[in-house]
């Protein structure tokens, strides 16, 4: 041992052992779900109020890591006194609300809201739409063979993921995980009009010429497999995509000193996919790149 | 913000136009020539220049009215002095109907095809242009100019009527109403250096205004007293009539007694919705968050509806006393006027009052020297009938797409820029002066107990003398008509469109219907705002509910899915029906439209889906699938 002199000293412990301040009791809101009486904390949505009751809202454009935009209207319940009926991913629960989770006037909406989607939009990739649909009765056929959809060929313009845009509910999830929600690149976001809006890049050039840097964050928050990466579309598409036999395994991504948490999908001894668990409070089902896409080295063994 | 461009560059005009809206560039930072010198040690733009995006769409118009359209290349330049992200600026642009992505020729004529000018003859015109420039959107003359086919254009007293738009350096728009030969419109498009350079092409002469108004003069008008009396260009004239008198008075009472008198008239919003105004002055006077704003929705779309237009034209000065006086009374600072890009002459006419009344010191740092300040700026509309939607109108004048938000939180509290916000509609604030003058009380003596004080009623179609008329509220559906002159022709009456596009259907029986509020609610029927469309035995009533259909597919933002498809469905099964061609049966047609109908007033999110099918399902109710049926639709049109 040398005896060089130190030259940064460190400050002296504090003997004092910090504590958490204490938790402040929250404000609760009372309100009945369903002739129920529910009591949430002040600011929690209908949503929150209609879970803590037990009531099972559907959702599509909701996530708990997202602003709510409550564009789908899936989520509609009825506040008696109101006009219309409320999005219950967004409305913020007052004291003395009465809430119908179920009623008919939300049954009718929920049902027709599906018919519609369910008319414009390929669901075949969404998982729980089909669902959905029966429990509600929607029929979307009765708007007959020759209701205007979406329908476009899929854009495929990088190696990494695809944009089927025909399949597109226009949730606007992806604007919101590109920009200021998680990634703010801010690549792309919705242009156009009425039905004829959708998502695209400036001038919808290829992915590869716009901001976009394959964090594959879109991907992630996609209720309709519109957004897929390549992987996953490219075993779909010889059939041999089979999340029966899927195995998941929650890890940490080893590319750099983030460790983010990051779940492998694999499948026939392959990763097949790579995700992040929405619930994580670090990653918040966020990705980079690396950690998204960069899996494929696994597989080179020689 | 770390943006990516694509390197497209702006012409020398287009640049040149854009700057003078944004002022001239700091350096390559912002869009500027590059001095290494400078640029090399300091950054410039970031948050200052993102903290001005609300200048996005007046730059935008900048660009369009310079080359016709926006090119890559004037919209990537926006985006570096903005420092708005390309693909979000792509999606503001490409939400607007008047501003093109594609190279277009520089003269366009906006040919109205909407109801009153459809009832007029407008697609007889649209057909005359086919042939005779060829199709809506091929260029013209040789490459100068072009039609398009356009929603409402405010000009139903005057149908029918187009909108005729000339880039350049010196852009122009001028209004051509009524169109009484096609040749007049013909000629203007094949000779697109005929443009004349004023707001109409033809100036209105006293007695085409006395017909559009035809109460001019009369003293018992309390909106439209100075219309066609008082030289709508010269504050000297408008003070001498009594402008600025309630201002006075309004300072001599101090805010909380205006606004006590505003709650004492009883005075509602008369955009559509028939919201308490005082109420609303109120809520924003107490609000503790400042800045605070004042915004006159003068985003007047709604097919058939014109009052807005004629007020602003002839009585400026009015509107801006109006804004002073709902500024002074809630404490905001600054006020904007939305007003939609389809009007010209209103632009003009109250870009010069402003100009005005800020030389005279009635705006600006200390107004009419009572110690307070107030200015007032022009945002101009680029053709979306949503940004009529309060919350549209705040996300627009903000520099996004005019989609609106959800409420609540009401403007009261989170309105422009995330600020309380009082919004009146511009007759609502005609009301404004009268009020003070003569007392709220005295104001709420006017009318019904329900619907206090004076409407003004958009009567149009197939009536002797379309036209605007103010009648004290009570006044029914019979009495207007006559003021009208009656069905033209004294052919017998179909129908009647209460409220526009949004508002519903009303047959012959209605003709007692008292045109107040509570009157019309009762009746299941809306004033909406305030157009009265009066379809003879002739008219052809499916044509028109095809329009209503096709206006709202065109119109809808997108944003939401029962209104984004429901309206598109709407108009596919009328046209199934109209066809007699019904999916199922006719009652299994009007089974799933009964739904449809119901989902998209439950479920849309603001007042465009929630009244879209009304049009459809008042017609349905009242006169049956008969109202849509191929045998009664070949009427004469």
């Amino acid at each position: 041992m040398t005896t060089d002199p130190i030259w940064f000293t460190p400050p002296p412990r504090s003997p004092r052992v910090p504590e958490a301040p204490p938790e402040r009791p929250r404000e609760r809101v009372a309100l009945t779900v369903d002739g129920e009486p529910v009591e949430v904390a002040k600011g929690a949505t209908l949503l929150d109020a209609c879970r803590a009751a037990g009531r099972e809202i559907p959702t599509l454009c909701y996530l708990e890591t997202l602003t709510p935009v409550n564009a789908c209207r899936i989520c509609v319940v009825e506040v008696e006194g109101a006009r219309v009926l409320a999005p219950a991913c967004s409305r913020r629960a007052e004291p003395g609300m009465v809430v119908a989770s179920e009623s008919e006037r939300v049954r009718t909406a929920r049902k027709v809201v599906l018919e519609l989607l369910a008319s414009a939009v390929d669901l075949s990739t969404a998982p729980g739409l089909a669902e959905l649909m029966a429990r509600y009765g929607a029929r979307p056929e009765r708007f007959g063979a020759a209701a205007a959809t979406v329908a476009q060929p899929a854009k495929v313009d990088n190696e990494l993921y695809l944009r089927d845009y025909g399949k597109c509910v226009l949730c606007y999830k992806c604007v919101e995980a590109c920009g200021t929600d998680a990634q703010n690149t801010f690549a792309i976001a919705v242009a156009g009009r009425g039905f004829d809006a959708g998502i695209s890049t400036e001038h919808d050039v290829p992915l590869p010429d716009s901001a976009c840097v394959y964090c594959g964050n879109c991907i992630a928050v996609c209720p309709t497999g519109a957004l897929m990466a390549k992987p996953e579309h490219d075993l779909r598409a010889a059939g041999r995509w089979d999340e029966s036999r899927q195995t998941r395994t929650d890890t940490i991504c080893a590319f750099c000193g983030v460790g983010c948490a990051i779940t492998l999908h694999v499948q026939d001894d392959r990763i097949v996919k790579a995700t992040s668990p929405f619930e994580n409070p670090t990653t918040r089902g966020n990705l980079c790149v690396k950690g998204r896409f960069g899996f494929e080295f696994v597989h080179g063994r020689g | 913000m770390d943006l990516r461009f694509q390197g497209n560059r702006p012409s020398a005009e287009e640049r040149a136009a854009i700057d003078e809206v944004l002022g001239p560039p700091l350096g390559a930072w912002d869009g500027g020539e590059r001095d290494p010198e400078r640029d090399g040690r300091v950054g410039f733009g970031g948050l200052p220049a993102a903290a001005r995006r609300d200048l996005l769409l007046p730059a935008l118009h900048a660009a369009q009215d310079r080359a016709g359209w926006v090119s890559p290349g004037a919209l990537e330049y926006i985006c570096r002095r903005l420092s708005v992200p390309p693909a979000e600026a792509w999606g503001v642009v490409t939400f607007y109907h008047l501003l093109a992505t594609e190279p277009r020729p520089p003269v366009v004529a906006h040919v109205c095809d909407d109801l009153a000018c459809r009832l007029a003859g407008a697609e007889r015109l649209c057909q005359r242009l086919v042939r005779e420039l060829g199709p809506a959107g091929a260029p013209a003359a040789g490459g100068r100019s072009t039609w398009l086919r356009s929603p409402c254009l405010g000009e139903c007293d005057r149908a029918p009527a187009a909108l005729l738009t000339a880039a350049g350096a010196a852009p122009r728009s001028a209004v051509l109403s009524p169109i009484h030969s096609e040749e007049a419109l013909v000629a203007a498009l094949t000779r697109p250096e005929s443009f004349p350079a004023r707001a109409r092409f033809t100036e209105a002469s006293e007695e085409e205004l006395r017909r559009s108004v035809p109460q001019i003069g009369r003293p018992d008008l309390l909106l439209l007293s100075r219309v066609g009396v008082v030289d709508p260009g010269r504050l000297e004239a408008y003070r001498a009539s009594g402008g600025y008198r309630a201002l006075a008075r309004a300072i001599e009472l101090g805010p909380e007694r205006v606004i006590e008198d505003k709650v004492v008239s009883k005075l509602v919003g008369r955009g559509g919705a028939a919201f308490p105004t005082g109420r609303k002055w109120e809520a924003v006077a107490k609000a503790e968050a400042r800045p605070k704003y004042v915004v006159c929705n003068a985003d007047e779309s709604e097919p058939g509806t014109f009052k807005d237009r004629v007020l602003l034209e002839h009585d400026p000065f009015a509107i801006v006393e109006a804004m002073t006086i709902a500024a002074f009374a809630c404490g905001c600072e600054r006020g904007f006027v939305y007003l939609r890009g389809e009007y010209p002459l209103a632009h003009e006419r109250l870009a010069d009052a402003i100009a005005q009344a800020r030389a005279a010191g009635l705006l600006g740092e200390d107004v009419a020297g009572a110690g307070f300040r107030f200015d007032i700026e022009i945002r101009r509309g680029a053709g979306a009938y949503i940004c009529g939607e309060e919350t549209a109108l705040f996300n627009s004048i903000e520099g996004r797409r005019g989609e609106p938000r959800s409420k609540p939180p009401f403007p009261v509290e989170v309105g422009l820029f995330g600020q309380p916000t009082v919004v009146n509609n511009v007759e609502t604030l005609a009301n404004v002066p009268a009020i003070l003058l003569n007392g709220g009380a005295s104001y709420a003596a006017l009318g019904t107990a329900g619907s206090t004080g004076h409407k003004l009623f958009c009567v149009s179609g197939r009536v002797e003398r379309p036209g605007l008329f103010e009648v004290p509220f009570g006044a029914t559906l019979g009495e207007l008509l006559a003021l009208a002159g009656g069905v033209a022709g004294g052919r017998a009456l179909q129908a009647v469109l209460l409220g526009g596009a949004a508002g519903v259907f009303v047959g012959p029986e209605a003709i007692d219907l008292p045109l107040t509020f509570e009157g019309t609610r009762a009746a299941g029927a809306t004033l909406g705002s305030g157009v009265v469309m009066v379809f003879d035995e002739d008219a052809d009533l499916g044509d028109a509910l095809a329009r209503i259909a096709s206006f709202f597919r065109h119109e809808s933002c997108g944003q939401c899915v029962p209104c984004r498809v429901g309206t598109v469905r709407q108009e596919e099964l009328l046209a199934r029906l109209r066809a007699g061609r019904p999916e199922g049966t006719v009652q299994s047609e009007l089974a799933t439209y009964r739904e449809l109908a119901q989902a998209m007033r439950d479920a849309s999110i603001c007042g465009l889906g929630q009244t879209a099918a009304s049009a459809l399902e008042s017609a349905l109710a009242r006169f049956g699938a008969v109202a849509v049926s191929p045998s009664i639709t070949g009427g004469r049109g």
